[in-house]
C-alpha cells in the first residue's frame, strides 16, 4: 500500500510523453487524455451518425428519438442566443455539449479502475481518464472557441468593423482611446479563453481529487461519501457540458451581431 | 495539472475533426428529418381540422335537410287534409244540390198532376154544368153554339 501522498499524486498525473520529460516542460503530449478523448468523441460521433443515418421523416425509433431530443436541445438553445445562420454554430454547439459531457462522465468511473488495470497489463504507469480534469483538453476547446470568436466577429461585421471595434470599443471612437480599448478587448477576449476553460477544468479538477480523496477512507465507508458525491456529479457532469455550450454560443453570438 | 502544448494542439484539432463530422454527417440529415416531421404533423393537423370542418358542415347539411324533410312532410299532410276537406265539401255541396234538383223535379211533377187534375175536374164540372142546365131548362142546349160561353165558364172556376 502506497503513502496517501503518491495515492494522489499518482492519480493526477498524466501519462507523459516522451517519458521522463521534465515535469515543467510543456513541449510533451498527454497520450492518456488524448486516447480517452478520441475514444470518446468517435464514440459521440460514431452514436450520432448511427441516428442520422436511420434518420426519417417517419415515427423515429428510440435512438433517433434521443438524438433528436438533444438536437433539438440544442438547436433551442443557439436559436435563442445566437440570430446568424445555424449551420455551422448548432453543430458546434452539440459537439461541444457532447464531447464535454462525454468527458465529464469518465469521472463517474471508479478512480482506480483503469489506472489499475493499465498498470497491471504494464502499459503504462500512469493513466488519467478524465480529460476535463487535465488542464490542456479544456484549453484545447477554449483556444478554438477563441478563434471561432475572432472568426465570427470578421463574418458578421467584415474585417473592417471588427478591427474598428477592437480600437473603438468601448470607450469611444477618440484616438487617444484607441490603446485602451484595445487593451481591454484583448484582456476581454483572454479573459472569455481563460474562464471558460477554468470554469470547467476548476469544477472536475476538484472532483476528480475529492474522489481519490474518498477513495483513501476505509473500504466499508467509502460508499456513504463516495455514492453522495457521485449522485451530486451526476448534476455537475450536465450543467458544465450545458454552461460550456451556452456560453461559446453567447461569445459567438456577441462577436457576430452589431451592438 | 502540468501544462502540454501538443495536448492542447491535439485537443482543439481532435475537436475541430468532430465539430466537422458532426456538421457534416449528424446535424443536416437530423434537422431535416425533424423539419419534415414537423410538416408532415403540421399537414396532418391541418387535415384534420378541415376533416373536421366537413364533418360540421355535413352534419348542417343533413340536418338541413331532415329540415326540410319535415316541413314537406307536414305541408304534404296539411295538403292532404286540405283536399280530403274539399272533398268532402263538395261530396256534400253536390248531394245538396242532388237533392234540391230531384226536389224540384218532384215538385214539378206534383204541380203537373195538380194542374192537369185541376184541368180535369174543370172540364168534368163544365160537363156537369152543361149537364145540369140542360136538365134544368130541359133543352138540348147546342155545345157547340154554347163553346164559347162555356169554357168562359170552365176558366172561372
Amino acid at each position: 500500500m502506497p503513502t496517501a501522498d503518491a495515492y494522489v499524486v499518482h492519480h493526477i498525473t498524466n501519462l507523459r510523453l516522451p517519458k521522463g520529460a521534465d515535469p515543467m516542460d510543456p513541449w510533451v503530449l498527454h497520450l492518456d487524455t488524448m486516447i480517452v478523448s478520441w475514444v470518446l468523441g468517435l464514440f459521440l460521433v460514431g452514436f450520432l451518425m448511427l441516428a442520422a443515418r436511420r434518420a426519417t421523416a417517419g415515427v423515429p425509433g428510440g435512438l433517433q428519438n434521443f438524438v433528436e431530443m438533444l438536437v433539438d436541445f440544442v438547436d433551442n438553445t443557439v436559436k435563442e442566443s445566437f440570430h446568424g445562420p445555424r449551420d455551422f454554430v448548432g453543430p458546434l454547439a452539440l459537439t461541444i455539449f457532447g464531447v464535454v459531457f462525454l468527458w465529464n462522465l469518465m469521472d463517474l468511473v471508479p478512480v482506480d479502475y483503469v489506472p489499475y488495470a493499465v498498470c497491471k497489463a504494464g502499459l503504462a504507469d500512469y493513466f488519467r481518464i478524465v480529460p476535463s480534469a487535465d488542464i490542456n483538453a479544456p484549453f484545447g476547446l477554449s483556444v478554438t472557441v477563441l478563434a471561432l470568436i475572432i472568426i465570427y466577429g470578421i463574418k458578421g461585421k467584415g474585417l473592417g468593423g471588427f478591427g474598428a471595434e477592437l480600437f473603438t470599443h468601448p470607450f469611444g471612437a477618440n484616438p487617444l482611446l484607441w490603446i485602451p480599448n484595445l487593451v481591454l478587448n484583448l484582456v476581454e477576449l483572454l479573459a472569455k479563453t481563460v474562464s471558460l476553460a477554468m470554469r470547467l477544468f476548476g469544477n472536475l479538477y476538484a472532483a476528480e481529487l475529492i474522489f481519490v480523496l474518498i477513495a483513501l477512507l476505509p473500504w466499508w465507508i467509502q460508499f456513504i461519501p463516495g455514492g453522495a458525491w457521485a449522485i451530486f456529479h451526476i448534476l455537475v457532469v450536465p450543467l458544465q457540458a450545458f454552461l460550456f455550450m451556452t456560453l461559446t454560443i453567447v461569445y459567438l453570438s456577441l462577436a457576430y451581431e452589431k451592438h | 495539472m502540468l501544462p502540454s502544448i501538443w495536448t492542447l494542439v491535439g485537443q482543439a484539432g481532435t475537436f475541430l475533426v468532430f465539430i466537422w463530422a458532426v456538421m457534416k454527417f449528424v446535424w443536416p440529415p437530423l434537422t431535416q428529418a425533424m423539419e419534415e416531421r414537423r410538416q408532415k404533423i403540421a399537414e396532418g393537423l391541418a387535415h384534420s381540422e378541415q376533416a373536421e370542418q366537413a364533418l360540421d358542415r355535413a352534419q348542417a347539411e343533413a340536418d338541413e335537410v331532415l329540415r326540410e324533410a319535415r316541413r314537406k312532410a307536414g305541408e304534404i299532410i296539411e295538403q292532404a287534409s286540405t283536399r280530403s276537406n274539399q272533398i268532402v265539401e263538395e261530396a256534400r255541396q253536390s248531394a245538396v244540390a242532388e237533392r234540391d234538383r230531384q226536389v224540384a223535379a218532384a215538385e214539378a211533377e206534383i204541380r203537373l198532376a195538380t194542374n192537369q187534375a185541376r184541368e180535369a175536374l174543370r172540364e168534368r164540372l163544365a160537363e156537369l154544368a152543361v149537364a145540369g142546365a140542360g136538365r134544368v131548362i130541359e133543352k138540348e142546349i147546342d155545345a157547340k153554339a154554347h163553346r164559347e160561353l162555356l169554357d168562359k165558364l170552365a176558366a172561372q172556376l
